[in-house]
């Protein structure tokens, strides 16, 4: 069984349908980049599948017990948290929130597992620095930190290298790449297609005719690459 | 100094001026709370907007001589918190505009009914006196000290019990939905405590004067403090502070209670913006 499986998932607000005839399987240990232009419904779907939106047809289905507050996810960042004052730790931690209750506070294994996520990241001898003092790609570390905290099953990735330099872009991918070989299945919602080619193994193109690319073949050799190609070499 | 301590002393015998202590640091202390939320998620302006909501109706109170105005005052201002944070969100008119908007009508809706309807000689010192609250906190009474008891520690539960929700809600909203914290819950509930907090905050320093309690501690705080839990403690502590000193200060010098507190918020912000500066030079 898939571990999420779309079925003609239509998305819209208030009735205005914005993406309609989604149809995609994501595996265990799959790495699916989601393409499209500005509007074609990324981000909504995005959020259709974190269980932020209701879709108005069709069916998501999660399998291999995955539940909707196991995803980790790694938001772009917002305004408000340019001038936030938070440490690291801190933030890291709240990763642990879904399965907290109405307990109020973090167990010691808690913590741990939270300095293990910031070994593994490179970021622990930032723990206790600022939020806001850091740079762009130490950001999104802790930031995935915190994701890693919240889930060992899936990452749902926001447009990753938004803002960051290439050199740091491509740091994060190699990063997010090492994550997926470690078993943990990566949806990652992105305009680069460069990326999608080189580090996905599942491509999703949505537009208003949404195509589903259970391999990079496909897509390599499908209209939307040779379009691609083609204004390449125009220019 | 013995002298000030004398005058101090003979002050203190009254129940009135130790209820206004009381009163005054458990206020002050509630809204710098609430201020760190509010100020980091952009809603600075809300204290000052929720108190001329509170201004609107306690002019409909006023005219329409209930025995107990907080029957009307508290539901609506509750309500107009909850519609402003709501609609910060996702609407067409985005938080700061609608927080402005509903501010300044209802100071204009209150201030035109204190006029058509008068029902007491001085207007004026009426509306006065509700913006600027110089005179009402020397009125309290016994009961209005045990609301505010009872309040600021329903308030202090709510921040023990949900810091780490809090803390989530504030700095990443999405994130926290995502993994299935209800954040439009812990957004509603705040709006419902900081309408509360601000409805009582009126008594102490007048509507004009709350958003002061809200963002100055908070500010001060941020500007040495880089964590959110040192942060949320030292504005805990500058509001305390800030209010008894301005509480004596008051007395001794017989200036306005509300004007005074917030004076040496201004003054500790200040201090504190050096300290910053010059940590952040060294």
């Amino acid at each position: 069984m898939s571990l999420i499986e779309c079925r003609d998932v239509a998305l819209g607000y208030e009735g205005r349908i914005v993406v309609s005839n989604l149809n995609f399987k994501v595996n265990t240990g799959d790495y699916l980049c989601i393409i499209g232009e500005n509007g074609s419904g990324k981000s909504t779907l995005m959020k259709a599948l974190l269980g932020l939106k209701k879709q108005s047809e069709g069916e998501i289905i999660m399998g291999d017990g995955l539940k909707t507050n196991e995803i980790g996810y790694l938001p772009q960042q917002t305004i408000a948290q340019k001038d936030f004052p938070a440490s690291v730790k801190e933030i890291v931690r709240s990763g642990f929130l879904n399965r907290m209750g109405f307990r109020p506070f973090y167990t010691k294994q808690e913590k741990r597992i939270a300095y293990e996520k910031m070994e593994e990241l490179g970021i622990i001898d930032l723990k206790t620095r600022c939020f806001r003092e850091l740079s762009g790609g130490q950001k999104q570390r802790v930031l995935l930190a915190r994701a890693l905290c919240a889930t060992s099953k899936l990452l749902i990735l926001d447009e990753p290298g938004a803002g960051l330099d290439p050199v740091v872009t491509k740091d994060m991918y190699d990063l997010i790449e090492e994550l997926n070989k470690k078993g943990i299945t990566i949806i990652m919602v992105s305009h680069d297609i460069q990326a999608a080619v080189t580090y996905a193994n599942k491509i999703l193109h949505v537009s208003d005719t949404p195509e589903f690319f259970e391999d990079k073949k496909s897509f390599m050799s499908g209209r939307i690459m040779k379009n691609l190609v083609s204004s390449a070499e125009e220019q | 100094m013995a002298e000030i301590t004398e005058k101090l002393q003979m002050y203190f015998q009254y129940d009135i001026v130790r209820n206004v202590l009381i009163v005054g640091v458990l206020i002050a202390f509630c809204s710098s709370l609430l201020g760190v939320t509010l100020v980091l998620k952009r809603y600075s302006f809300i204290g000052d907007g929720l108190s001329h909501v509170a201004f609107a109706a306690l002019s409909v109170a006023t005219i329409t001589n209930l025995s107990n105005n907080m029957i009307i005052v508290m539901p609506v201002t509750i309500l107009a918190a909850v519609l402003m944070l709501r609609t910060g969100q996702n609407s067409r008119i985005n938080g700061d505009a609608a927080i402005a908007m509903i501010s300044v009508g209802s100071l204009a809706i209150g201030y035109m009914l204190m006029n058509i309807f008068s029902v007491s000689s001085n207007v004026s010192g009426d509306v006065c006196s509700t913006l600027f609250g110089s005179t009402s906190i020397l009125t309290l009474n016994n009961s209005d000290m045990i609301i505010c008891v009872v309040m600021s520690v329903i308030v202090l539960i709510f921040f023990l019990l949900f810091y780490h929700k809090i803390f989530a809600v504030t700095f990443d909203e999405n994130f926290a939905a995502a993994t299935g914290i209800k954040a439009g819950v812990y957004n509603t509930l705040m709006a419902i405590i900081t309408a509360i907090i601000i409805v009582m905050a009126m008594n102490l320093v007048g509507s004009l004067l709350i958003s002061a309690l809200i963002i100055f501690p908070t500010l001060s705080a941020m500007r040495v403090y880089k964590n959110f839990l040192s942060v949320i403690i030292c504005s805990g502590v500058i509001s305390v502070v800030g209010a008894v000193l301005g509480i004596f200060m008051s007395l001794l010098n017989d200036t306005p209670v509300g004007a005074t507190i917030v004076s040496v918020y201004i003054v500790v912000f200040l201090i504190f913006s050096l300290c910053g500066f010059c940590r952040e030079r060294a």
